[in-house]
Formats: structure tokens, sequence, C-alpha cells
């Protein structure tokens, strides 16, 4: 199974046309997944990588059944882009954008409130599953098909797990960059839930940064509802107080807001966390084993 | 990004909040004239100078100083100007070297003639991550550091949650004021300066508003005495006046530099510089250099493009620190091509000559054993990692 999208899913690329949209959406294509078309407002009715281009997500939905949707929109525009797929009926919307304004985050989280929708990101390099689709910006070939979720607000770090995973002979059931900004849709909690009720899941990888309450959050649930193995690192154990760190959401501001409250909530909550992120691979297949 | 508490004022002001007046000099002369200007409308001798630097707590380093005569308001003037101000929040706390003054504001007494009827509030408006909205802070206890409040008395410490969709509510504001103790005048003023400040938030895209004391005076107005102001650099594209405010005296200089060439750059205190693509696993490189038994120098994302001629940049940047003692460039390569990225390494190394410290570079990913024999044949003093763990035992022997 996994979760979130899979080789049915009806994908389109908003921002299709653009340098950042056709570079990812080709990629995408090549890796397999089965991209519908794309949403660039006045290109409507032409041909880009050999699919369709829309003017509006909602011509996308009526005309190609898109229930999927990557944001490429630069991020004057991404807010917009997001609202527009909720209205349109998008189920699943993957925001990679980076810098969005977070004052039209929180606009964006009013308006999704109660709609029929999930969003991930923004600020993320997106959600995939391996051998069925790759909605995002990770490379490809890194990934293997198998039964080790991952949950991370990181880009490149979420690789790194991905490949210890793949290097100690194991696979990937799912794997969400839920994204580094203060606002996000998806939250670390809910992609763990995602991927605790995966029947294809059999242990979860969850990879949090200084800043915020989402991995206390997240650790709660799993002492309550856990019933997987999960390893968990959080990244920015030496970072500073109250300095930005690359990610918006990256920051220390009180006590619960650092690495080492986190890892302390996480571990008296069960979680294999581990100091080094190093580890990753080899602590989740002892985990898995013990 | 922050702003001087008189450009804060500005900002503030341009809505309509009522603020303690006052005009920004950088020379003795130039405060003279603000100080008559200011005695002039105000009708009285008690004026206010206060440094202009990032940071708070300046009354504590002698950075603040009632002055009540214009011999006074220029020897006072002269002392602080130029001076290196020590505060509880400069680099080093009060121990540290402190931040060197380059103006001053002139500002009005706004507790004359009658101090005694004068109340110090604390109001701060800022996201609420949790909630994913804005939130506006008050308390009674004005004046004073709000997080000891908040630690002590956490029942005088007040938030109102503002729905995104709606905007802030009448009310809200007369809530807060109420709280507050207000009545007749004062009350009617609290509710106006309450609803501009909001506006002036969400209408400058702010990430934080802390007005502190926010002042009742004794003829019954609110005015912002300070204000503390943190603008949301993702959101300068449409503010182009707040844009150019930035004051880049008061960023670290290399930062300065780093921000110019596209490099995210902050610099710390240990002895092992990283360059390394994508925030998480800088900080996660940080970390590890930390349980190797080093201390990292920095934190820096080269980004997406790891190019020679950005590699080069970042080399620079991490160098100008003289406390590094090794560099670990730690690289994973998805779109970005190892083998380039080694390359690059290779060409700036090249093109910079002699690099006096250890470097250890550890790229995985895309071509990454192409990478290892690049840089292994290079036949330049760089030691080469694919796995993490050997790149975490590279960083172990270079420190040790």
């Amino acid at each position: 199974m996994s979760v979130l999208v899979n080789k049915d899913s009806k994908v389109i690329v908003q921002g299709f046309t653009g340098k950042e949209g056709s570079f990812h959406a080709e990629q995408m294509i090549e890796y397999g997944t089965n991209v519908v078309g794309g949403v660039t407002p006045g290109k409507g009715g032409q041909e880009h990588l050999g699919k369709p281009v829309f003017n509006t997500v909602a011509d996308a939905v009526k005309e190609a059944g898109a229930d999927t949707s990557v944001i490429f929109v630069p991020p004057a525009f991404a807010g917009d882009a997001i609202m527009e797929a909720a209205d349109a009926g998008i189920k699943v919307i993957i925001c990679i954008t980076e810098g969005i304004p977070v004052q039209d985050m929180v606009k964006v989280k009013a308006y999704l409130n109660g709609r029929d929708c999930r969003l991930v990101g923004p600020n993320c390099p997106g959600v995939i599953t391996p051998g069925g689709a790759k909605c995002g910006i990770m490379p490809g070939f890194i990934h293997n098909p198998g039964r080790i979720g991952i949950v991370s607000r990181s880009g490149t770090l979420t690789y790194e797990a991905v490949d210890q995973v793949t290097k100690a002979g194991m696979g990937q059931s799912t794997c969400i960059g839920i994204g580094g900004d203060p606002i996000i849709g998806t939250t670390t909690k809910e992609a763990v839930e995602l991927l605790m009720n995966d029947p294809d899941t059999d242990g979860i990888i969850m990879i949090g940064e200084i800043g915020g309450g989402m991995e206390a959050e997240a650790a709660q649930y799993i002492k309550a509802h856990g019933t997987k193995p999960v390893v968990g690192f959080i990244a920015g154990q030496t970072a500073p107080k109250g300095r930005t760190m690359g990610h918006a959401g990256a920051i220390i501001g009180g006590a619960e807001d650092t690495a080492e409250a986190k890892m302390k909530i996480m571990e008296e909550c069960g979680i294999h966390v581990v100091a080094s992120p190093a580890t990753i691979g080899e602590t989740m297949k002892k985990a898995l084993q013990g | 990004m922050n702003l001087h508490e008189y450009q804060g004022k500005e900002l503030l002001k341009s809505y309509g909040v009522a603020i303690q007046e006052g005009t920004v000099a950088h020379t003795v002369e130039e405060a003279a004239q603000a100080y008559n200007k200011l005695a002039e409308e105000t009708g009285s001798k008690f004026a206010v100078v206060k440094a202009q630097i990032h940071a708070g707590g300046r009354g504590k380093g002698g950075g603040v100083k009632l002055v009540k005569s214009l011999d006074d308001l220029k020897e006072k003037a002269d002392n602080i100007l130029g001076m290196m101000l020590k505060t509880p929040q400069t680099p080093g706390g009060m121990e540290g070297p402190g931040k060197l003054v380059r103006k001053i504001l002139v500002a009005e007494d706004a507790y004359v003639p009658s101090p005694d009827e004068c109340d110090e509030f604390y109001v701060s408006v800022l996201m609420d991550r949790e909630r994913k909205c804005n939130v506006i802070i008050y308390s009674t206890e004005g004046g004073m550091d709000i997080e000891t409040v908040a630690e002590e008395t956490p029942h005088l410490v007040h938030k109102e949650y503002i729905d995104p969709t709606l905007g802030l509510q009448g009310f809200q504001t007369r809530k807060i004021a109420f709280n507050l103790g207000l009545s007749g005048k004062a009350f009617k003023e609290m509710t106006k300066f309450i609803s501009s400040l909001y506006s002036a938030f969400v209408g400058a895209d702010a990430s934080l508003f802390e007005i502190n004391p926010c002042l009742k005076t004794g003829d019954d107005r609110i005015i912002a005495v300070d204000c503390k102001v943190t603008l949301d650099e993702n959101a300068l594209f449409r503010h182009k006046d707040l844009a150019a405010m930035r004051d880049t005296d008061e960023e670290d200089p290399t930062e300065v530099e780093a921000k110019e060439y596209g490099l995210n750059y902050v610099k710390l205190d240990g002895n092992v510089g990283c360059m390394v693509n994508g925030a998480g696993l800088a900080m996660a490189t940080m970390d590890i250099i930390k349980l190797s038994g080093g201390d990292p120098a920095n934190f820096l994302d080269v980004g997406g493009t790891a190019d020679a001629a950005r590699v080069e940049q970042a080399f620079r940047i991490i160098l100008k620190d003289k406390n590094v003692k090794a560099i670990l460039i730690n690289i994973f390569g998805g779109i970005v091509r190892c083998d380039r990225v080694a390359q690059g390494v290779v060409d700036a190394y090249k093109n910079m000559g002699n690099i006096d410290v250890p470097i250890i570079v550890r790229l995985q990913g895309t071509n990454a054993d192409v990478a290892k024999k690049l840089i292994d044949e290079s036949g330049l003093a760089v030691k080469s990692a694919i796995l993490l763990r050997e790149a975490a035992d590279l960083v172990k022997e270079a420190v040790a």
C-alpha cells in the first residue's frame, strides 16, 4: 500500500512550465510517476513534456482527473496556488516552494481548515513511495521499495536517512518531507499517524529539528498509540539560541524548542533516539530485530 | 530582520500607533538640534538619550540616560556615541566586548510631569506556531523582562488569539484594555493603540512586535516608549521601504558577505568549520562535529548549486574565522552530482593556493565513487569519505 501517493495517483504540477517545475516534472515522469498534466495560467491548451497544460487546477481536475498536485510556484504566489488546488478538489497538495511569507501561510491554514484535502509542506522535498510515485525533488535512485516509513522536516538529511536504510538492506514504504517552515500543512504527528496505520510499514524514522512543539506532540501520540518501532533524530543539538538555522522554523525561542528537550520527551515516550545522524539506519535495523 | 528602535517607531507611527516622539542623531550636533526641536514642541527641558543598537537591556549597560539641559544632553550624547555598549543581549553578554553605538535617539521624557500617575504595561504581537495564528501577549507588569514575569507570576500574562480570517475584533481590544485595569480616556486610547498596533503587524509582515514598556502617561495617553520589531525576511519582497532599513553595521560582517554570495552562514564559537548542502543536514553535521570531539565553528548551507565558484566563496568565508582548525564538507548529492562538487572542491583549493587546515570531504549520493576517486587522485591534502560515520572518524582524528 503506502500512504499519500502511489502509482495510481493522478499527479499535476503547478508551475509546470517554469524552470524548476519543468526540471522536476521531467524527473518525476522519468521515475514513473503518473503525471497527468500541469498548470500554468495563460498557457492552457499547450503541451509540455508530452503532457497537457491547463489554465486552472479546476480544469486539470475536470479534464485529467487530477487528485494530487506538486507546487513549484514562486513564494509570492505559492499560498494562492495551494488554495486554488484545495478549492479545485485536489486531495493531496504537496508544496515544494521555499520562502513563503508566514502571514500568507496563516491565511492558507485557515482556508484549508475543514476542507477534504491534505497539505504537505511548504519548504519540503515532497513525498515519495519508492517504485510507485515520486512527487517532489528527491533523488529517486537512492530509494528502494520496502517497509520503513520516514518523516522529516529536512531535505538532504532525509536523503541521508533513506540512504542508510537502503544500505542496511531495507527499503522505504513512503518518505514524507513535511517541510522546514514555522507553519506547515501535515505535522510530524499526522505523518507518523499515517505511517502507524499503514499495514505496509513496519518501522518509522522520525527526523526533527530545533524549534516548535511538533516532535513532542508526535512523541505523545507514539506513546499512546504506537505499535511499531520508531527511531528518532533531532538536528541542531549544537545550534545557538535565537538564530534561524537555514529553515525558517528552525529557531530556539524557549526551552522546549531545544534538541535536548525534544530528545528527552521522545526517549520518555519509547522512541529509539539517536544522538548521531550516522546511526539512523543501523538503529532501525536493530529495533526491528529486537 | 531586526529594526532599530527609531525605525520601529517610525513604522508604528505610520499606522497611527502613538509613540514616544524623538529624532535619531549620529553626532552630538545633530543630537543638540534634535533636543532643541523637542524642547520647543514639548515645552520641557527633560529628554531621554537612547543608544540605537540591535540588542535589548540597553539601560543596564548605560546606553539610556535622562538629560535635564542642553549641556547635559551634549555631555551624555558624547559619552554614548562611539561607546562599546554591553548589555545582557550583546555578544558575550555583560562580559563581552559590547557593540559600537553609531546613533542615538533623542526622545521626549514621556514620564514628566507626573511620573507617579504613569503605568507601564507590556504588549507584544507574534505568530503562535502551535495555534497557527497571531497572538497578542500583554501584561500589567511592563518595563520588566517578560520571561521572568511569566515564570514568577504567570497569571499576570494574558494572551489574545486572533482569528486569521476575521482579524482583530473590537471585543478583543476592549478585553485587553479592561484586563490592563484601564478606564475612561486611557481605556479608549488603549483600544486604539492595540488595534493600530495589530494593523501595523499584519501590514508590515512582522514576525515580532514587542512594546515594553507601553506607557500610560499622566494625562492618560497610551504610547510605545520602546519597541522591538522583527520582520519576516520572506516577506521583504513586498516591503521595499522596510527592506531598505536593514542596518548591516549591526550584523556580523562575515554573515553579511556570505549573504551576498547567496550562502546561508551563521558564525559560531567552535574550531571545526563545515560546508553542507541543506539546512537540516548542516545542523546534523554540526552535531556530528560535536560528537567527534570538536566544536562547530559555523552553520553553512551552500544550497543546491555547489560548483567551484560557490565552494571557493564558502572556503573563504569559513577561513576568515581564525579559530577554524579543520573543515568538514558534507554534501549529499541528489540532483547535484557529487563528481561536480568534488571537481569544485579541487578547483577551489587550487585557486586559493594552500589551505593550511585539514579538509575532510564527504560526498554521498549521485556519482559518489567517482567523486571520491577524483579527490583521492588530486594530490591535495584532502581526506575523503563516503559514509557519514567515516567522516565523523576523520573529524575525530583531525581535532585529536
